[in-house]
């Protein structure tokens, strides 16, 4: 493309006010966007390094380089940092903040004071979590198991607690923000099926957050009050049941998962059909697969507590429903392999990171199948297997349409490009080492090696060994970019309006966008990703 | 450091060939839909990459009988894999008739196993190969998971309750145990060994030892100790219920409704005695709740389900 010299606008988001007021009181729904982009960071650096002493310790298969009691914290917080305050938040609060009012012609989310509300809540709820972990840490696992977690832990599971569940109103609120956001602020002609599936996505993630997350609420108060008064929830010994606590439980933190996962798809889905200049194949089904995910989602919490005694026909539906919930996934996938005929596919570095995606998502999924599948899920389930398995979808899928995301919209977001070479080869990197760190967490789980597990039988040392490597070199990865994110913000190239050749209507305003979004409302004409076969079309 | 490095584990149960099966059809399901999918992604990828940067990808929508396809497709395989998943689960689920019966008591951070004959073990399971063993498990305090890899099996132990797990090895030798449940600070360290011999060799190891007698016996001694023999006594003048041929049976409660006397009922009759109180008695017994452990526990249902082979003395 010629480049003409571009400048950046004189007056944008950024620099309409100065000074630490100007953020902290914000409405804008960019600069809060901002603020979570600041406080996701910071906790998924405080859960990776927690991850990287795990990694250290299991090179050797005697627990020598720090107590059993420390390791058990140690993954545990990792679990609670990286699930509560990283991988819930990220997608959505970031880049859906950022992006939902823009996308739909919107100058801000329908409640602006109560979205602000949230990103305080969201780091009060960290605070508290955040106190835990400082004043001793806590050591039930992230899954806070009765009657582990209301009769037997020693550690600090009340302020741990109470931090999730002030966690949880942040994602009640923003889910509601989002969800009537796109029932009452889309711009003209701006129709559901003009939406780019990114909104999708983002509404049936919403959806969950609002119906799911009380549920984890009460579960929480519950154990909180067990704990305290020893009133007879799930400690059998004062009458209750802790299978109970598990039903509660997976019951939000099954659909949690797609939570973490959706937005990614719906990142993903912009990447592709950005960098192949094409819109989405079968934009429809794909659409609707992210709201069948949601709906399925809550069905299938029981896959989670097939050895845990429930009773066998329980376990068969849970299997059948859990099998009915991959479809929508492959669906998905098969999506976005066939947007990719006949592209004009551009190996930019969202472009890497989405193709990163498909195929870690690809072996994620499937390896659910395995998981899924009552009679061989008795043998893997709370072993290596199990922690490989989501950590593809989790790492491999949500921190890969994370990253792939956030390159894709730096520009929008700064202003300014990132530097092109650091940031492919450092999207190899993250590749090739989530491999070689999760991959043989497959054969190990499978060979039988449990999971939180602080010493291991010594044959299983050279596939922890592999397993370590591979962190150090995913650390190194992730490390990167933040550098130069970092950098780019002062050094990077100016960026101009759209920098990818890209549809929608993000790309329509400048880089960065005015505070209210657009000059004017835009009248929306055309579909999602219309590319028309020439690309001048809708690139105001 | 490689040689001594297994990549799979050894199989030493009927149910290991079954899960393995299993397994290997789903790495190759996996291993075909992964490399078709990256195949066509790298394929894609290099044949339509952008040559000149103001091309723009051909205008495709989609094609509903390509979304036919790869939605029922999977769809039917799914369906493969769930009916075979179930199958094997079923087998695991369901313990031959004619078992080799094994009490289990989980607490942070040891195993306790309790043989019928009395014999007690921490840490360590003898059984003999070729005969379907079931292990009737609970835990002193949190939840807890036996998990045997070389048999493919696990189940949670839980607190207040019975589970079950069952296992017919196939091969002597020394196989690992752990806890697969997070336990608690020295969860790692509650593994054990499985150790499976020759039916001859195990004979001469049950015969080596259980000086306080049976379970049963140990049971009969505490039906003594703790006075319950002064209400359930064998010839139905007593307050409580005659408890001979018992086990197994169903019982009318006063509700109504009937059960089953298992291990769970008759645990709950000792320690919630109220609960569900057999028709035409008061519920008058005191719990025992806090005075028996759960081990003695065991030993009193090893009792009661000993009365069962006593001759019927009458029937009224």
């Amino acid at each position: 493309m010629p480049t003409p010299t571009l400048f950046m606008p004189p007056r944008h988001y950024l620099n309409d006010g100065y000074g630490i007021k100007s953020w902290l009181l914000t409405r804008d729904h960019k600069r809060i966007a901002l603020l979570y982009l600041a406080g996701v960071t910071v906790f998924f650096f405080i859960g990776g390094a927690m991850a990287v002493l795990i990694r250290l310790e299991l090179a050797t298969p005697v627990g020598d380089l720090v107590s059993d009691e420390t390791y058990n914290k140690l993954f545990t917080m990792h679990g609670v940092m990286m699930v509560f305050f990283f991988l819930i938040p990220a997608i959505p609060s970031v880049l859906g903040n950022f992006l939902v009012p823009i996308m739909i012609g919107a100058k801000d989310l329908a409640f602006p004071k109560l979205n602000l509300a949230s990103w305080y809540i969201y780091i009060i709820g960290a605070s508290f979590t955040t106190y835990s972990l400082v004043t001793g840490g806590l050591d039930t696992g992230w899954t806070f198991y009765a009657p582990f977690s209301t009769v037997s832990s020693t550690s600090n599971v009340i302020s741990a607690a109470l931090g999730i569940f002030i966690t949880g109103f942040s994602s009640i609120l923003t889910g509601l923000n989002f969800i009537v956001t796109t029932h009452r602020m889309r711009a003209p002609g701006m129709t559901w099926f003009r939406m780019p599936l990114f909104m999708w996505s983002i509404y049936a993630t919403s959806l969950i957050m609002v119906l799911g997350t009380p549920v984890v609420a009460i579960t929480i108060l519950l154990v909180a009050a067990e704990r305290l008064f020893h009133f007879g929830f799930f400690d059998p010994r004062v009458g209750g049941d802790p299978v109970l606590f598990q039903h509660l439980f997976w019951f939000y933190s099954h659909p949690a998962v797609y939570i973490m996962v959706l937005p990614a798809m719906g990142v993903i889905s912009e990447l592709v059909a950005a960098f192949c200049r094409k819109q989405v194949f079968g934009y429809s089904f794909v659409a609707f697969a992210s709201l069948g995910i949601a709906v399925l989602g809550f069905l299938v919490w029981g896959h989670h507590m097939f050895v845990a005694g429930q009773s066998v026909y329980a376990a068969l539906v849970f299997s059948l429903l859990s099998f009915l919930v991959a479809i929508p996934s492959a669906v998905k996938v098969f999506n976005w392999t066939a947007t990719m005929y006949k592209g004009s596919i551009s190996w930019q570095t969202p472009m890497l990171y989405a193709i990163g995606f498909i195929g870690l998502f690809t072996i994620g999924g499937l390896t659910g199948l395995f998981l899924a599948a009552v009679g061989l899920d008795v043998h893997v389930t709370d072993t290596y297997f199990i922690v490989a398995h989501f950590h593809y979808i989790m790492v491999g899928g949500t921190i890969m349409g994370y990253l792939g995301g956030l390159h894709y919209w730096w520009p929008k977001i700064s202003g300014r490009l990132y530097p092109e070479f650091l940031a492919k080869l450092s999207a190899g990197i993250i590749f090739l080492g989530f491999n070689l760190t999760f991959f043989p967490q497959f054969v190990v789980g499978y060979l039988g090696m449990p999971r939180r597990y602080h010493a291991y039988p010594p044959e299983f040392q050279v596939l922890n060994v592999l397993s370590s490597a591979g962190a150090s070199i995913l650390g190194v990865g992730y490390l990167i970019p933040m550098a130069y994110l970092m950098w780019s913000l002062r050094y990077g190239k100016i960026a101009g309006a759209n920098p990818w050749g890209a549809v929608g209507l993000e790309w329509t305003t400048t880089s960065p966008p005015p505070t209210e979004n657009f000059a004017e409302t835009p009248i929306v004409t055309w579909d999602a990703y219309e590319y028309g076969g020439k690309l001048e079309g809708h690139v105001a | 450091m490689w040689t001594g490095t297994p990549l799979f584990p050894e199989r030493a149960s009927t149910m290991a060939g079954r899960v393995d099966a299993l397994y290997f059809f789903l790495i190759a399901i996996t291993v075909f839909f992964s490399l078709l999918i990256a195949g066509l992604i790298v394929y894609y990828a290099i044949k339509y990459r952008r040559r000149d940067p103001d091309s723009v990808g051909e205008v495709i929508h989609g094609g509903l009988i390509l979304e036919i396809t790869w939605t029922v497709i999977p769809f039917l395989i799914s369906m493969v894999i769930f009916v075979w998943g179930a199958s094997v689960f079923f087998a695991m689920s369901r313990p031959p008739d004619e078992t080799l019966n094994i009490y289990v008591v989980g607490k942070q951070w040891m195993w306790k196993f309790q043989h019928l004959d009395g014999q007690r073990e921490i840490n360590e399971l003898h059984v003999p190969v070729g005969r379907p063993v079931k292990l009737i498990m609970t835990s002193e305090d949190v939840i807890h998971d036996v998990f045997v890899p070389a048999f493919r099996v696990k189940a949670d132990v839980v607190p207040g309750r019975y589970t079950h797990l069952w296992f017919q090895p196939t091969r002597p030798g020394r196989y690992q145990l752990f806890c697969a449940e997070y336990c608690g600070t020295r969860h790692s360290g509650m593994t054990g060994q499985v150790i499976v011999m020759d039916p001859s060799e195990y004979q001469a190891w049950l015969s080596g030892g259980a000086p306080e007698g049976s379970l049963a016996s140990a049971g009969a001694k505490l039906f003594q100790d703790l006075a319950c023999n002064t209400c359930h006594r064998p010839d139905a003048q007593g307050r409580g219920p005659v408890l001979e041929g018992l086990f197994g049976n169903t019982v009318q409660l006063q509700s109504g409704q009937t059960m089953t006397v298992d291990e769970a009922y008759v645990r709950e009759s000792i320690l919630q005695p109220a609960a569900k109180v057999a028709a035409g008695f008061q519920p008058m017994m005191p719990t025992f709740q806090g005075l028996v452990t759960e081990e003695q526990l065991l030993e009193l249902i090893e009792y009661v389900k000993s009365l069962k082979t006593l001759p019927q003395v009458q029937t009224r």
